[in-house]
């Protein structure tokens, strides 16, 4: 076992928070067609406020910090807010579409010793990458910021979310990265917006893409082994949590809303009411998060794959159930490996045995088979 | 043989977990978890209290270890950590800013 694994199971075993996602803003200079939030400034925490709660948090035993957004430049206390973050000796990621870094900036960041900056990128070329963030000129601006920040040596990663619309400039970011000496990540999720509002999904790639990427020997590794069937789950499998929301991790928002995880919209307390720890320890939405281990997973429970999906509960909260299943993830795992999950096939079921009188499509027109993966992701 | 004296370094993110303190080096992203002696050291690294009073008043008097065995232990604790830029060492005493309460 890894040091780093080590001390995600001794935090799960000492019940602490070893790892904060922390939203300073939703405010944003970008406004990117597949985002989640609502920009507009409800009542943001105030300097003081969230340099308490940093107090809060490190004493509480948190080590890893994500500092996100919105755009975190945005706020004019940002550097006052990381250097207390660094002062309090966290482990500091800042989250960034980068366009608001300049040389100054730069350097400040390597001054407080930031461990990583991820910078969001959509394309390789103007066109695309600005059609998504709708500010014109952004694509010039994040580049030029990363190789400001390379130049002080800090370590960046790109963030390379994959929609249908800039699917296929997906190797061209790779190369980009390649070519300016960063770390590349992809993410093919998109999640429903806070509110709960899916109209954003449709943005997701069709499944023959995901299909694509999960057979991608340079974005896996080994496809035979990436791609294989699940093996049987075994008790450790049955009785093991779903990820670290609620466990080891959880979000604030810049209005206090403490959360298990940023994409696990659940209210478990608010910190310019409660102490962190006291909402930490006691809140009973947290409490029911962390009771639940797979075997109580209705439908997934049954599923060959419940060892090895990537299985999101925030994500099947935001479908109705935080024990249901994630149709996204359900989808991950079929292109993945070829087998439907056990949601996919009791989808098909309750299709096939649906009303008595159906209407046929003329011939000619496109059908979607409730047992074909298209079908599942259009339920999504 | 020269007095040492060590201080920790500012780029470096740690806390305590379960009694064990948890390091990460700013520069190059290594990760180390100290024990419980280390620990000690750590703490009372300074800057301006020579290594050799550290062991002697913190960790012979603590964990009843002998002097000695102690001296080279920490010797070589300290050459690891400062090799990844995690503790400053200097035969001089080094003028620091005190520590962080929330790693004490």
């Amino acid at each position: 076992m890894s040091l780093m694994a080590e001390m995600n199971h001794k935090a799960l075993k000492l019940g602490l928070p070893i790892s904060v996602h922390f939203d300073l803003t939703y405010r944003c200079n970008e406004r990117c067609v597949h985002c989640y939030l609502d920009h507009d400034d409800h009542g943001e925490m105030t300097t003081a406020e969230i340099t308490d709660v940093l107090s809060q948090l490190a004493h509480a035993g948190v080590f890893f910090l994500s500092l996100s957004g919105g755009e975190v430049f945005l706020r004019r206390d940002f550097f006052q807010i990381v250097e207390h973050a660094r002062k309090l000796l966290f482990n500091v990621k800042v989250k960034t579409n980068a366009t608001m870094i300049h040389e100054k900036e730069a350097a400040r960041l390597r001054e407080l010793g930031i461990e990583q900056i991820q910078i969001s990128v959509y394309s390789h070329r103007p066109e695309v990458h600005d059609a998504i963030t709708k500010l014109p000129g952004s694509l010039h601006r994040t580049i030029r910021a990363i190789r400001f920040l390379k130049s002080q040596g800090l370590k960046v990663s790109i963030s390379n979310v994959l929609m249908g619309g800039n699917f296929s400039d997906q190797q061209g970011v790779i190369d980009l990265a390649k070519e300016l000496g960063v770390v590349y990540n992809l993410d093919p999720t998109i999640t429903p917006k806070m509110d709960g509002d899916t109209s954003i999904l449709g943005l997701r790639i069709a499944g023959s893409e995901l299909k694509q990427i999960f057979h991608n020997q340079e974005l896996v590794g080994d496809v035979e082994e990436f791609c294989a069937p699940p093996p049987p789950p075994g008790e450790d499998i049955m009785n093991g949590f779903p990820c670290s929301a609620g466990h080891t991790a959880c979000y604030i928002s810049p209005y206090g809303d403490v959360f298990p995880c940023v994409q696990f919209p659940l209210p478990s307390g608010n910190v310019r009411r409660q102490k962190f720890l006291d909402i930490w320890r006691d809140s009973p939405q947290l409490s029911e998060v962390r009771s639940i281990r797979a075997r109580d997973l209705p439908t997934c429970s049954t599923c060959s794959h419940v060892g090895t999906c990537t299985r999101c509960p925030g994500l099947a909260y935001m479908e109705g159930n935080m024990r249901g299943p994630s149709t996204a993830d359900c989808e991950k795992s079929y292109q993945r490996t070829g087998i439907p999950s056990a949601n996919m096939l009791k989808k098909a079921r309750t299709s096939s045995s649906g009303p008595l009188i159906q209407i046929q499509p003329l011939a000619g027109s496109e059908v979607l088979y409730a047992s074909s993966p298209k079908a599942n992701q259009l339920s999504a | 043989m020269a007095e040492k004296y060590i201080a920790r370094s500012s780029a470096i993110a740690a806390r305590m977990l379960g009694g064990e303190m948890m390091i990460m080096s700013a520069a190059d992203s290594t990760f180390f978890t100290l024990n419980e002696v280390a620990t000690v050291i750590w703490q009372a690294a300074d800057g301006c209290t020579p290594l050799s009073t550290i062991v002697s008043q913190k960790i012979c008097r603590d964990f009843d270890v002998d002097d000695d065995h102690a001296q080279r232990g920490a010797e070589r604790f300290v050459d690891e950590l400062s090799q990844h830029g995690i503790l400053l060492v200097s035969d001089q005493p080094l003028i620091k800013s005190s520590p962080s309460p929330e790693t004490q």
